[in-house]
């Protein structure tokens, strides 16, 4: 087979997207500094390059896993000829070269999306944020260049097929979930940018507030999918039936999303009051750097993991110097810039703002102890002179449950106090009967279901009540003086719906959470054909087992009946499965998925005699994790779409040009400039 | 006499920083609690385990090690770090990639006869890939290897 060229213009273009991304950093930023329009209008032509030229390599990546080309190293380590099309295309972000490529693309893709979406915003400040994530860009592509390049070639011996896809990827969530879990990773670079460009400018006010709102949202709403489909993939897809494992790479993206969490509420008070502007800043910076060090962690190959790529030291030097220099420049200028972020302290010690910084508290202390026990492993060999150790799930548990249990009692006051000051008699007035249904349902119900005491899902349910009949009477009482309850829905406001929608999203996650970690049932058992084992109200009986051929697997398929009260209730199809290209087995959940329960099967290995071993689960509740994620990242949407935000952005274009005609060109520069 | 607002000021700062100090105190206590060892073949054979004590053991699992029964899910291997052996007693279904002659991690505790009785077995998750705790294993028992055979040709 003659070598094919291709491979080279995604290496070329790769090169060309360095080059034009450290112009974007130096060029549009210098222009801010010193005034120069002509500088500063480059930023946006210089992204929409760096956009095309990042895209070109993505593309022909993807080009060359289609084609089979395995003279591309990185094609012959995650391809096969054999690999069904979707794979070979998703094959793409299936390795470390190629899902840093993707990552960067992304990155691209939201500055392409800042600068369309910020025609409003003060020129100068665009500049500055698409100069920053220039600068993240170039030292992606240079990353990539020097330490981890998709289109190094196998030549001149290139192989004839390629060592295929881990088998664990070659699934439908894995389609998605690196997308969505990338695109909101890479969107709190957005948000970090704009909490740079405000330290350059000193501007940081309730406008600058206002333009990363929207931002912070998408991207932590993002993050919220990326995350809920990494767990369920875990779920399905792992076999062990677990859907968080406190893993040293899930950890990262949980920090980044619970610092994304106080981010977005801290937002909310420096817009609306103008107070914790440097906390808001910080929270910004913060969030990009666990983005960052996830990627460290899963890179450098430091810690044992599902998702460590082949560890090599020097990439992780490489991401960890990119780390010091971004993060420790970042919180340089935080601390050079600090005395201009003077907030007002206009509020009360009972009032929203309270509420709001014991939800930061809560959250920031809840990211720092899941870090600590995430980097503590790598501290310990290293203070120790080699012993390993790792931090189980128990640790984590520990801390993170009681946070979250505070933080949910706090959920149920937050939205109800007032700005600024509430007096302790209003939110008597407000919360008195919500907390005596609370707890009252909340213990009745479960213990009538159980006829025990269990603390557990008691806790659970009282608190779940507790915020869900709170947010009740709040609306109730916002709706109140309106001529129809009707009316008074629709009076309320787009980002309050979404508050609520996201709120009700996290109490749902909350008890699916708990009450499945509390309730699941497991069995293993080892069972003859035509033999059962009961668990719960369910028989389940084994039929046997066939084989089965995939398009580049052998299979062998268990027929097992379900029986519930003695009739047959339907059947499940658990599958072993081995990938021919790299001869690696695979398990096959068989799985029955309802709105109150799952069940679930796993498959062993077969035993004498047609006997096989296998793992039935009971899980209750167990959706509700995913379900109340979907309402959470629903509710960050909804709250988007929010007229403010555009009114504001209209209003804003309009001054824009009264103050260029006003001024005379060439003097037209941005308003707001401090 | 401190201004209203220096004064809100210090108490939240105050306030934040117990809640931290209290953090901190509850993270620290948890983690010293929650710390699974590990130890190598080499380290259990050396009786530097206490039985009943949570640990991981690693190591590679010995060829033709593997002993299945046919009435029950119990499984006994051999993990080894090719100087010294550790039996593994495991009730359950192994993981996919559990293979002879591949690198292995089990959770559990030693039993006073000297097996490791196992809770939880892992194994890697991909072809390129092994776990720091298995590659720390290896390497040890390589230096001592090494260290014996110095001390033989000195002699």
């Amino acid at each position: 087979m003659p070598v094919s060229a291709i491979p080279e213009v995604g290496n070329f273009a790769l090169i060309l997207a360095f080059c034009l991304a450290l112009v974007l950093a130096v060029v549009p930023m210098i222009g801010a500094a010193r005034d120069n329009v002509l500088w500063m209008n480059l930023a946006r032509p210089l992204t929409a390059g760096v956009f095309v030229m990042v895209s070109i390599a993505l593309v022909v990546l993807g080009y060359s896993f289609v084609t089979d080309d395995f003279s591309v190293a990185y094609v012959a380590n995650h391809s096969n000829s054999q690999l069904p099309l979707q794979y070979k295309i998703t094959a793409v972000w299936g390795g470390h070269e190629g899902s840093f490529l993707f990552w960067t693309w992304m990155l691209t893709g939201w500055m392409v999306a800042v600068g369309v979406f910020s025609r409003a915003l003060p020129n100068e400040f665009v500049a500055r944020v698409l100069a920053v994530m220039g600068f993240i860009t170039a030292s992606y592509a240079l990353f990539m260049l020097a330490t981890s390049n998709p289109f190094d070639r196998l030549l001149p011996l290139p192989p004839g097929d390629g060592g295929d896809l881990n088998s664990a990827l070659q699934d439908f969530a894995f389609i998605i979930h690196p997308p969505a879990l990338y695109m909101g990773y890479v969107g709190f670079a957005v948000v970090f940018a704009f909490a740079i460009a405000a330290l350059l400018s000193g501007r940081l006010d309730a406008a600058w507030a206002r333009w990363c709102r929207p931002w912070a949202n998408f991207a932590w709403a993002i993050l919220t999918l990326g995350i809920a489909l990494g767990s369920w993939w875990a779920y399905y897809e792992l076999g062990w039936g677990g859907w968080w494992a406190w893993d040293p790479v899930e950890n990262p993206p949980l920090i980044t999303w619970l610092l994304g969490t106080a981010l977005i509420h801290s937002l909310a008070a420096t817009e609306k009051r103008g107070v914790f502007k440097s906390w808001t800043v910080l929270l910004a910076i913060l969030a990009f750097a666990a983005s960052q060090l996830g990627t460290f962690i899963t890179r450098s190959g430091l810690l044992t993991s599902v998702h460590a790529f082949a560890s090599d030291p020097t990439r992780g030097v490489y991401i960890l110097g990119f780390m010091v220099v971004i993060v420790g420049g970042a919180l340089l200028l935080y601390a050079l810039r600090s005395p201009m972020m003077r907030s007002e302290f206009g509020f009360g010690s009972l009032s929203r703002e309270v509420f709001l910084l014991a939800n930061n508290i809560i959250l920031v202390v809840a990211s720092a102890a899941i870090l600590l026990g995430t980097l503590y492993p790598m501290v310990y060999q290293a203070m120790s002179g080699g012993n390993v150790i790792s931090v189980g799930p128990p640790y984590f548990n520990t801390i993170f449950l009681p946070l979250m249990a505070i933080l949910v009692l706090f959920l149920g006051i937050g939205p109800v106090a007032r700005w600024k000051r509430t007096s302790m008699a209003y939110l008597r007035q407000q919360l008195t009967k919500v907390a005596i249904a609370a707890v009252s349902l909340g213990v009745i119900i479960p213990v009538i279901l159980t006829l025990g005491l269990p603390i557990g899902a008691i806790i659970t349910t009282v608190l779940a009540f507790w915020v869900l009949f709170s947010m009740i009477r709040d609306i109730r009482g916002k709706i109140a003086n309106k001529s129809s309850t009707l009316a008074g829905l629709k009076s309320l406001t787009v980002s309050y719906w979404g508050m609520q929608i996201a709120h009700f999203g996290f109490i749902v996650l909350m008890s699916g959470a708990v009450l499945t970690s509390i309730y699941s049932q497991e069995r293993s058992v080892l069972l003859q054909p035509a033999q059962s084992a009961e668990l719960g109200e369910y028989t389940f009986v084994f039929q046997g087992v066939e084989g089965l051929r995939g398009p580049n697997y052998n299979a062998q398929r268990a027929t097992i009946n379900v029986v519930k009260d003695g009739e047959a209730w339907m059947d499940l199809y658990p599958e072993k499965r081995l990938y021919l290209a790299s001869n690696s087995p695979a398990t096959e959940m068989a799985i029955d998925g309802r709105f109150l329960r799952d069940l679930f099967i796993t498959l062993g290995e077969e035993r004498s005699q047609g006997a096989w071993s296998m793992t039935i689960h009971i899980k209750p509740f167990v959706r509700w994790i995913w379900l109340g994620a979907i309402f959470i990242a629903l509710g960050g949407i909804v709250a988007i779409t929010d007229k403010r935000y555009r009114r504001f952005r209209l209003k804003q274009a309009a001054m824009d040009q009264a103050d260029n005609t006003r001024r005379q060109p060439p003097a037209g520069e941005a308003t707001g400039a401090a | 006499m401190m201004k209203p607002h220096r004064k809100k000021r210090l108490s939240i700062i105050l306030f934040i920083s117990a809640g931290l100090a209290i953090a901190i105190g509850l993270s620290l206590y948890a983690l010293s609690n929650n710390i699974d060892l590990f130890f190598t073949p080499t380290q259990v054979a050396n009786g530097e385990v206490e039985p009943g004590r949570r640990i991981r053991v690693g190591g590679m699992v010995k060829e033709e090690s593997i002993q299945r029964t046919d009435e029950s899910l119990d499984v006994r291997f051999i993990a080894t770090d090719y100087n010294h052996d550790v039996t593994v007693q495991y009730s359950g279904i192994l993981p996919d990639l559990f293979r002879e002659g591949q690198g292995v991690v089990a959770e559990g505790s030693m039993s006073p006869e000297g097996h490791f009785v196992a809770s939880r077995v892992l194994a890697r998750h991909d072809e390129n890939y092994m776990s720091n705790e298995v590659k720390s294993a290896l390497d040890a028992a390589e230096r001592d290897r090494e260290a014996m055979m110095q001390q033989e040709a000195s002699n």
